[in-house]
Formats: structure tokens, sequence, C-alpha cells
């Protein structure tokens, strides 16, 4: 049964916001990158962008979908065809603030930091920053409908190819 | 003399025999090697990268970077002109400018406040006659002689560069025929920044030198991009230099092979099975007549200027000791560019920069090398596809653009 946004009171609407970042951090953290795409509709925008870029309303980003079919190519390039070092990511999410329900889109920040584990078992910040999402319910629950990671961290260590 | 002397205990010596092009593993590892280069390519006698001069449209504009490990400062001056100084105040050597860019109508250093204009001329000193009699600068103190560090600066296509040498030969010299055709062929009309990104490289900034002159890995590293035919060393394509073989030119038709997957029957590479779910990230427009759809132009010692498919864009190298560096990518448009065109640069930037589909690799390839060979100073690389020698190739399988620059090097640090 289809979520009505608006029916829902402050509480009841922050927890299945923070229920839907929770699962999406999971997804990327636990490694299931194929189900990653099914957070989002399938017209959904994922941006990764520089703090640098998006404080002179630069458009240039990291990674720049506008399709959840881009976000599909992105997971099988990552495990077909890129080059990498392996590693763990580990996301933590706070002061989640839903600041508008308009239409049936939820918008929401948030402040996440992405830790990063290579194989010689040391941990680093790899990536700070805040979310801004756009989240809709659809028969199969809250999605994205655009989901902009700004980053402060923007000097990317070596390379970026998993999601943030 | 083919010996640089990097410290008490070791040396880094090139071996005699050059017939095929060898590097000791030594000049990406040794701090004293590092220094050295700094002196001699970086506040020597070549021409750096400092930006572009679209970053510093109007009077007043400024952009805080670096050549090698010196923090500079490019800005517009009232009358138009491109000014570099060293970043570092007259007085006690602050940093006169800290942040990395904006709008101004002089410098001041917030140490003591000492105050100088566009073109880095000392304007004012607080308290220069003393107080009620007591303290002031000396009487010999003339502010003439209290300039920033001025750098010589000249630009072309709009791409800004400066040098340290009152020696260095005039910019156009110095890049030469091939390299300044190949600015001028991108840069052909007003561009339009489009953003920034930085990657921070744990290895030697030569290791990516090397990686810019390379054909031959970018069809066997870059799986993507083979895959998907945008490059393809069957393809029409050239690996040339200018006359000092300092700087590298490749370039690459897309279309030009017929996509045969026998040349690579030994290799990883082709996935013939890989489809793109949303193929809008490849479709592009063609904007140049000549039909070549990659440009690698890697200018000595810190500059790549790029065209893949539509993304323009220069890589800036910028040193961080001799285990790290930091390339700093600004993506470019031109200023007639439609929405839709802005639309496919951005979406085809998914293909470079530090998560880029085909290049992110790249920071991957310096990492191994550099952290495999930390102990190895006196073992040699070998550089030998193409023959070896520092030769042009029409064609992709070769590695004559890195003999090149490792002859250059070698010249211009005199070892």
């Amino acid at each position: 049964m289809m979520l009505k946004v608006e029916k829902l009171s402050a509480p009841e609407l922050q927890y299945h916001v923070e229920k839907l970042q929770a699962s999406y951090v999971e997804c990327i953290d636990d490694d299931k990158l194929e189900e990653w795409p099914e957070y989002f509709v399938d017209d959904a925008v994922y941006k990764v962008i520089p703090r640098e870029n998006a404080d002179r309303n630069l458009p240039v980003a990291a990674i720049f979908c506008d399709s959840k079919g881009m976000l599909v190519d992105r997971i099988v390039s990552l495990r077909k065809a890129n080059i990498y070092a392996a590693h763990f990511y580990r996301h933590i999410i706070s002061n989640v603030n839903v600041k508008a329900v308009d239409k049936g889109v939820v918008s929401v920040q948030s402040n996440y930091v992405v830790l990063q584990t290579r194989t010689d078992g040391a941990t680093e910040i790899y990536n700070a920053g805040k979310y801004l999402d756009q989240i809709v319910a659809t028969e199969d629950g809250l999605k994205f409908k655009e989901k902009l990671a700004v980053f402060d961290t923007y000097q990317i260590q070596s390379l970026m190819v998993t999601p943030i | 003399m083919n010996t640089i002397f990097a410290s008490d205990r070791t040396a880094v010596t090139w071996p005699e025999d050059q017939s095929v092009c060898r590097v000791p593993y030594g000049v990406f590892t040794d701090r004293a090697v590092y220094d050295l280069e700094q002196e001699r390519i970086f506040r020597g006698e070549n021409w750096s990268f400092v930006g572009l001069e679209a970053e510093v449209a109007n009077a007043g504009d400024f952009k805080s970077t670096y050549i090698g490990e010196t923090p500079v400062i490019l800005m517009r001056d009232e009358e138009g002109g491109l000014n570099v100084v060293v970043n570092s105040c007259a007085h006690r050597g602050a940093l006169v400018c800290r942040e990395p860019r904006g709008n101004v109508a002089n410098l001041e250093c917030v140490y003591h406040q000492w105050a100088y204009n566009l073109k880095g001329d000392l304007l004012g000193v607080p308290f220069r006659r003393g107080l009620a009699g007591n303290g002031g600068m000396p009487k010999s103190f003339d502010m003439k002689e209290h300039s920033l560090h001025k750098l010589r600066v000249d630009a072309v296509g709009g791409l800004v560069f400066a040098t340290f040498s009152e020696r260095t030969a005039p910019l156009l010299d110095y890049l030469g025929p091939m390299t300044v055709d190949a600015i001028n062929r991108i840069c052909n009309r007003p561009i339009t920044v489009l953003g920034d990104q930085r990657q921070y490289v744990r290895g030697n900034w030569k290791l990516y030198a090397e990686n810019t002159r390379d054909p031959y890995h970018a069809s066997l590293l870059h799986l993507f991009h083979t895959t998907f035919g945008l490059y393809r060393s069957s393809q029409t394509g050239v690996c040339h230099m200018d006359a000092a073989r300092r700087h590298s030119m490749l370039t690459a038709s897309q279309g030009t092979d017929d996509g045969k997957t026998d040349d690579y029957k030994d290799t990883r590479t082709f996935n013939a099975d890989f489809k793109l779910q949303d193929p809008s990230l490849l479709a592009g427009r063609k904007e140049f007549a000549d039909g070549v759809t990659l440009v690698i132009l890697a200018v000595f010692p810190n500059l790549v200027l790029q065209q893949i498919a539509n993304t323009l864009a220069v890589r800036q190298i910028v040193t961080k000791g001799p285990d790290a560096f930091e390339l700093v990518w600004t993506q470019f448009g031109y200023a007639d560019d439609d929405a839709q065109m802005q639309g496919i640069r951005l979406k085809q930037g998914n293909l470079i920069g530090p998560a880029g589909l085909i290049s992110m690799e790249d920071g991957e390839a310096v990492e191994i090398v550099h952290d495999a060979v930390i102990r190895e100073q006196d073992r040699t690389s070998y550089i030998g596809m193409g023959g070896g020698g520092a030769e042009d190739a029409d064609h992709l399988v070769t590695e004559g653009s890195i003999a090149g620059f490792w002859e250059y090097y070698r010249q211009t640090m005199a070892v």
C-alpha cells in the first residue's frame, strides 16, 4: 500500500525517512551494490558534487546520473571494468532534517561521513558532506527522486568508484 | 654525468645502455631527487601551467595555486594584464593570499598588513614612520625593493603559464608548433569553466607524466573505454612529440577500426556482453572537423590538456613531496554552448576525473608502481614498446613519448 506522506505525523515521517536512509547506506556498506539503484525512481537524479563547485554554482559533479539506468551502469562498470584498490565503506548519517513536504515530495537535508578501510585494515575519513534528498512514495515504498551528495572533502583520495 | 647524488648513502644512476629507455626507480622515491626537481624543473627553465584566463576574467580576480610545491597567485590587474607572484610576503614570508580564489582591490598580508597591488608591488607598510616618534622602518627602507616575487607570465589560447627563470625560452618556442596548434585547436573560441575536481594520488608525479604519454596502457587498463569503442589501440591515432621531446600529443579517432576482437584475444579487455542501460552517457556531438575524438596533450612539466569525446579539461599536477601529488581537473566548455551541449559535457563528465569511468584507474596505476618500487632504487624499468627510443609514431602501440619525457628530464635536470 502506497504511503501518503502528507497524511503522516512529523514523527511518523521522520521514522520513514530515517529508515530509508539507514537501508540505503546499509546496502552500500554491506556491498549489496546491485540493489543500490532500487532505492531510486526510474528518472532519478543522483549527483556527487564537490563543495567548491556547489558554492560557486558550477555544475561539474564527480558522479552525474539522471536515470536509474545510469546508476545500474555505474555498478556494472565497477564490477566488470574498473580497476581500483579493494575497500570497505562505512557511512555515518546524522542531523536528519525533514525540511518540507510539497506535492508528495519530501525534502530532507542530512550530514554524512564515509569512512574507508582498505585491505591493510587502516581506516580513514574518506568523504564528509551533506545529502540533499527529494523523496517520494511509490508502490514499493519510499524512493529517492533526487539525491545530491555535496561533499566538503573535495580533494578525493586516490579515486571514487563506490557510490556515496 | 648521469648520477644524482641523492643522499650520503645512495645515488640514483642511469644505466649507460639506453638503447632501450630504462629509468632507475630511485628517481620516483628519493627526497633529494625531488628537491633538485623543484629547483631545476619547477623553479628552473621551464614554463609551468598556472590556470585558465577564464578563471581570472575580471580585474581583481585571483586564483591561488602552486608551481611544484611553491605557492603562487595568478591575478588580473586593472589594465587587464595577467600577473603571477610567489604567495609569500616580502616582510616575513607569510602567505599573502589565503583564499583559493576571489576578487580583491589589492592583496594584504594578514600578519602585519603589508599591502600589494595586483601586479605585486608594495603599496603600504603600517607604522612605516613609527608612532609618536617611536619605531618605524630604517631610513634606507625603499618600497620599490620589497615587491612580491614576480614571475614571467605568458598565455596561449587562454592557458596561462609562468616561469621563475629569465633564461627560459619564450613560451611559444618552449611549447613548439605541435603543442601550440593542439592548444589552439581546442581553445579556438572563448571558454566557460564548468567546475573543478581534485584527486590526491599517493605516488610520484613523474609516474603520472609517464601515464599521460602512454597510449599502450590506455586500451588495456581502461576497460570501460575499450569495451564501448571510445578508444582502441587499433584505431587511427598518433603519438607525437615537440622537437625537444618534452611534450607529447596522443590522438585517436573513434569509429576508425572495425571493432573486431581478434587482436585482444590474449587480453582481459574486451567484453562484448557489456551494454549500457542508458546509452545517453555516450551520446555526443561531432565538434571537430578533423574527426579526432581523443586528444591527450601532456605539456612538461605539469599540464595535461584533454579532449575525450565532448569533455574538455585541463589537468594540473601539483607535487606534494616525492610520494604524492594532487591532480586538479578543471572542466570547461565554450561560451557559446547551447544548453543541450553543456548537458552533454556534464554527462560525459562521468568519463573523466577521480570518479571517471575511464580515468579513475590512472590514480591506481600510479599507486601500484610507487608502492612496489619504494625500496628498488637501483632497479630500472624497461620502456621498450615501439622500439625503446624517443620516436614519433603514427600508431598507438608505442612508449616513444615516455622515452622522450625521460630524455628531456635528464637534460633539464643535468643528469
